[in-house]
């Protein structure tokens, strides 16, 4: 069985669940092998990580030369191991690095490039993927058919099923181009954690709009009392009410949650491509005309400042 | 300075789009027009040529608008040019129907290297119909230039670029000399609206056409057939069926939303 490149997603050293969900469908198409890239220090942990969920090998890169210089320097490795290992495919996440990642590499190596993939299975000449397009009203089923396929997959695409791989380190020296360390990142900025799960992650996402007027606390309230992560519509963004990473739509991010709660969102269309895939969606709005009813599979006509705080209560209560 | 601008034209996202029986996207039947994410292109790119035309010895600035695709897609060059883009070019090919990412982006890069000394090629963050966001990388592995993507403030000495965006964990910002690929977001800033003076303006702004032969690119390595990817097929989503709606009358309506969620095995 040949090879299956999953490039590991890490933040600071620590592997981020997507990585665990390719790795869950690497073992779909072959035999998984890990790709990190990142600090010498954090590595034997990520591999004991990325071995949990079937990595029979892991690539060891040292990223000390080339730390902080975005997405070019990636796209050579992953190349020049493309070239060393021949895998079936090669499995990134579809972040905006991710995408960015695969797009050079696509150039380099001369292969297809499928990105935003909710689903990837074997078919009879290579993988076969599946996508959401048009702000989720068409499903779309491709496949690469140039060189090596190289897939972005979407978080939560695949559940991650935990089984034993060899994890087999294998350190890995690249040769980094000049012309790859252009773009450097100068300055950064770590977000605040909010202690709240990672909204293209997250199981339940409530999210509010401009019907909040600014004040989020009900949202937030029901969101805590569900374990859910919290997300805003553009006019919330745009208003200023909350940071751009809140953002949920074709401009920001886009969900696919078991459950989507919107309060006070209207639901244009740019806003509905990014949770119209969400498996259960519940609305609350004052306006009965909100286009955003024609989606729910529950919806609430009345005031988001009431009924949100009401709810919280009552589920607060019943789990005691 | 020499800036290019790519903007795309495609069917607008407030339409019912759809697919044709080949499975390529309809770009007949749905109403046109310049990718709105393209437009914040266009505005940084003016911008640009607004900071440095009134700076220190007044730099000049040049803006080209390029589109790739059919008859149609000089609409969204139109666009650009009401807004205030100097000149445009079309590359207009029957072979490049139905290109994928790469084979687009090859046009652009042929475009681009036949248009000469560029220091800035501008994007937007995606366009609105493939929304997969890797032409500008590409362009950028295609002419062996950085990239510096997603930027929603844009600042600049001389070469030097400065980009802010919003990281998946951080906010960061990425530094580059130019030339350089650059894509913005919607949050780098309102995108104007032409004028009327600027719509007359654009009737007599140059307008290029351009084949593939005319940029050196092989037909053979555009437009369906030699596309490295293959729709398998196209379905349309079963429309949503609307579930039941309460109205809140003194409570009601979170007592049924709790049991609703209940129901659900939410709680």
């Amino acid at each position: 069985m040949s090879e299956v490149l999953v490039l590991v997603d890490e933040v600071d050293g620590a592997v981020r669940k997507p990585t665990y969900e390719l790795l869950t469908i690497a073992k779909r198409l072959g035999e998984p092998s890990a790709v990190f890239i990142g600090g010498a220090e954090a590595a034997d942990a990520a591999v004991e990580a990325v071995k949990k969920y079937g990595a029979e090998k892991v690539y060891v890169v040292d990223d000390s030369e080339i730390k902080g210089y975005l997405v070019a320097p990636k796209a050579e490795v992953l190349a020049q191991l493309v070239e060393q290992a021949s895998p079936a495919a090669v499995l990134v996440p579809s972040s905006v690095d991710g995408r960015e990642i695969a797009g050079r590499l696509a150039i380099k190596i001369g292969s297809g490039l499928i990105t935003d993939a909710t689903d990837v299975q074997p078919g009879d000449d290579g993988p076969v993927t599946t996508q959401s397009v048009f702000a989720g009203n068409y499903t779309v089923q491709a496949k690469v058919t140039k060189g090596t396929p190289i897939i972005a997959v979407k978080p939560n695409a695949a559940a991650p099923e935990e089984t034993a791989g060899a994890g087999a380190v294998e350190k890995f020296t690249p040769t980094i181009s000049d012309a790859a360390r252009k773009a450097k990142i100068v300055a950064s900025q770590p977000r605040q954690a909010s202690g709240r799960p990672e909204l293209t992650e997250a199981a339940i996402v409530v999210s509010g709009g401009r019907g909040t007027g600014g004040n989020f606390d009900p949202i937030e309230g029901l969101a805590d009392s569900l374990g859910a992560a919290v997300g805003a519509s553009r006019a919330v963004v745009d208003s200023g009410w909350k940071p751009h990473s809140f953002q949920i739509g074709q401009t920001g991010k886009v969900v696919s949650p078991q459950l989507y709660i919107a309060s006070g969102i209207s639901g244009a269309i740019q806003h509905r491509a990014g949770m119209q895939t969400s498996k259960t969606i519940v609305a609350v709005n004052k306006d009965e005309e909100a286009p955003i009813f024609e989606l729910v599979d529950f919806g609430v006509v009345g005031d988001l400042h009431t009924v949100l705080p009401a709810a919280t209560e009552e589920i607060n209560k019943r789990k005691g | 300075m020499n800036i290019v601008v790519c903007v795309k034209h495609v069917p607008d996202a407030t339409a019912d789009r759809q697919f044709e029986s080949d499975n390529t996207v309809d770009r007949e039947g749905v109403p046109g027009l310049m990718s709105e994410l393209d437009e914040y292109a266009v505005e940084q790119s003016l911008q640009l040529k607004e900071k440095r035309a009134t700076g220190d010895g007044g730099e000049e600035v040049t803006v080209t608008a390029l589109t790739v695709g059919p008859e149609g897609a000089a609409e969204g060059l139109k666009k650009a040019l009401q807004m205030g883009a100097d000149k445009g070019v079309h590359v207009v090919d029957d072979a490049i129907a139905g290109s994928d990412a790469v084979a687009t982006a090859k046009v652009l890069a042929g475009a681009v290297r036949k248009l000469g000394e560029v220091d800035l090629v501008v994007c937007g963050m995606a366009s609105t119909d493939g929304a997969m966001s890797v032409v500008p990388a590409m362009l950028a592995e295609l002419l062996d230039l950085p990239q510096v993507t997603f930027g929603s403030v844009v600042e600049s000495q001389d070469k030097e670029f400065r980009i802010k965006r919003d990281g998946e964990s951080a906010t960061e910002v990425i530094g580059a000399t130019a030339p350089l690929v650059l894509s913005v977001t919607d949050q780098s800033g309102e995108a104007r609206y032409p004028s009327f003076k600027g719509i007359m303006a654009a009737k007599k702004k140059p307008v290029e056409t351009w084949s593939l032969s005319d940029i050196d690119v092989d037909a053979g390595e555009v437009g369906a057939e030699a596309a490295w990817t293959a729709v398998i097929s196209t379905e349309a989503r079963p429309p949503r069926s609307k579930g039941e709606v309460v109205a809140d009358e003194d409570g009601s309506g979170a007592k049924a939303l709790v049991e609703f969620l209940a129901s659900k095995k939410f709680i």
